[in-house]
């Protein structure tokens, strides 16, 4: 059997799905896409893929493509055009260095409560990581 | 809305009931897995849904129709498909497709037609010369051409391999894409329906053990690592779906209803597989049907 390749095409990039990653299928197409243009791989007036070729393409389930779609839409990152496709709306850049000096002094005083409570480096690593997948989960319980 | 209910939906076949008390809505618009060990009445409920056979007990309706009583109306609605698609071996493809353009009212000749040529099928082949990947991709083509508002798929992709049974999913992906239809999926290998299913239903004995979201459910699902002597403060706020306990650990997979606060118990994702095999196993008396099933076929 040799299974015909399908090409995308219709899009600025291509999407993946990571079968072995944690992340639900529709928070993988999220932050593929915002990763892309956080890096400047996607643009404002750049079109993404249909939801029908990342379907087709991935084997995803298209309400999934959709809905990730949706979201990044509410959030004012993408605008669909209707008959014409949805199109990167606005950049997306990191915080500003200034921000990140101030979240970095915030997180620093953080860390020495954290030592004063007898944390570790890897027991700090450890309640950090499970508090944002515990957070995504709660915030995904609520929506 | 509902575009397929049951009711207390039960079939029995002599003494033995292949599906009993089964209550199940299918929402539109979803692409639903259903979940379920050999003999927990998967076929049965799709049968009986087709109007293949008159149920020995309960209702079930679709699109306002009974699927017996109102084939005339309800078959137009809805497209099938099989494990072992009964395509005509010595037929073409392209007989295939006259035939199905014959026996039903709409029927989308065009889009047919082309989803085969970009499957790379030639209308030549006979059924007989496909490979087992094709034949699940033509007889899916055909029950698509039907341009049914209800799919049903009775283990479609069993005897596939992954290769096939992912070009299988892509079509079927793209097609729901571009017809917008409710497809139910019977299936017992679990991994493909993580991304491609929206709506999971597991069922073991004729039973409902698990319906809800797909995303939804594997969220709220994850695995707590604690004391053993704290199990009953969890089972508290969350329900409790499997334990594996040592002398002073447990391990809990839970479905968490609220946040998890007590410091002592750190939780871990689980993915699909776990989740199904855990209400597949927390109904202890499976394996005790399992037995009896054994025992009649023995017999």
């Amino acid at each position: 059997m040799t299974p015909p390749r399908s090409r995308t095409g219709s899009g600025a990039i291509t999407l993946r799905l990571d079968t072995t990653s944690g992340l639900t299928p529709y928070l993988q197409l999220v932050q593929q896409i915002t990763h892309a243009m956080r890096l400047g791989q996607l643009t404002v007036g750049d079109r993404l893929p249909t939801v029908r070729d990342v379907a087709a393409q991935l084997a995803i389930n298209p309400n999934t493509v959709l809905k990730a779609y949706r979201h990044l839409e509410v959030q004012g990152l993408l605008a669909s055009r209707p008959g014409t496709g949805v199109f990167v709306a606005k950049e997306l850049r990191g915080p500003s260095l200034q921000d990140q000096a101030a979240l970095r002094r915030a997180l620093l005083r953080w860390l020495s409560t954290a030592k004063e409570a007898g944390l570790d480096a890897e027991g700090v690593e450890a309640l950090f990581a499970d508090t944002i997948r515990q957070h995504a989960i709660d915030e995904s319980v609520a929506s | 809305m509902n575009v397929l209910e049951a009711r207390g939906l039960g079939m029995r076949y002599g003494r033995r009931w292949a599906l009993q008390d089964l209550t199940l809505d299918v929402p539109g618009g979803r692409i639903v897995a259903l979940v379920g060990p050999n003999g927990a009445g998967k076929t049965t409920f799709l049968q009986l849904a087709m109007g293949f056979a008159e149920p020995s007990a309960g209702t079930v309706v679709s699109f306002g129709l009974s699927p017996r009583r109102n084939a005339a109306a309800f078959l137009p609605k809805v497209g099938y498909a099989a494990q072992e698609p009964p395509l005509f071996r010595r037929f073409s493809v392209r007989e295939l497709l006259k035939m199905g353009a014959h026996l039903n009212r709409r029927w989308d000749a065009p889009l047919a037609a082309s989803r085969l040529r970009r499957l790379g099928i030639g209308l030549d082949l006979s059924v007989a010369s496909l490979s087992g990947g094709m034949r699940a991709q033509v007889a899916l083509v055909l029950a698509l051409a039907k341009m049914p508002d209800l799919l049903l798929l009775d283990e479609p992709m069993a005897s596939l391999d992954p290769l096939a049974r992912h070009e299988f999913m892509r079509l079927l992906m793209a097609a729901s894409a571009e017809q917008g239809l409710t497809v139910v999926l019977s299936s017992h290998i679990i991994g493909d329906l993580r991304a491609t299913c929206d709506y999971l239903v597991v069922l073991t004995r004729g039973r409902t053990q698990l319906v809800g979201d797909m995303d939804e459910l594997v969220s709220t699902h994850q695995r707590l690592v604690g004391p053993v002597d704290s199990i009953d403060a969890v089972d508290h706020v969350h329900e409790i779906v499997q334990v594996e306990r040592s002398d002073r650990q447990a391990s809990l997979l839970v479905r968490m209803r609220g946040p998890l606060l007590d410091p002592r118990w750190e939780s871990y994702p689980v993915d699909l597989d776990q989740i199904v095999l855990a209400y597949l196993s927390r109904n202890a008396s499976i394996s005790s049907f399992e037995t009896d099933l054994a025992a009649e076929a023995a017999s």
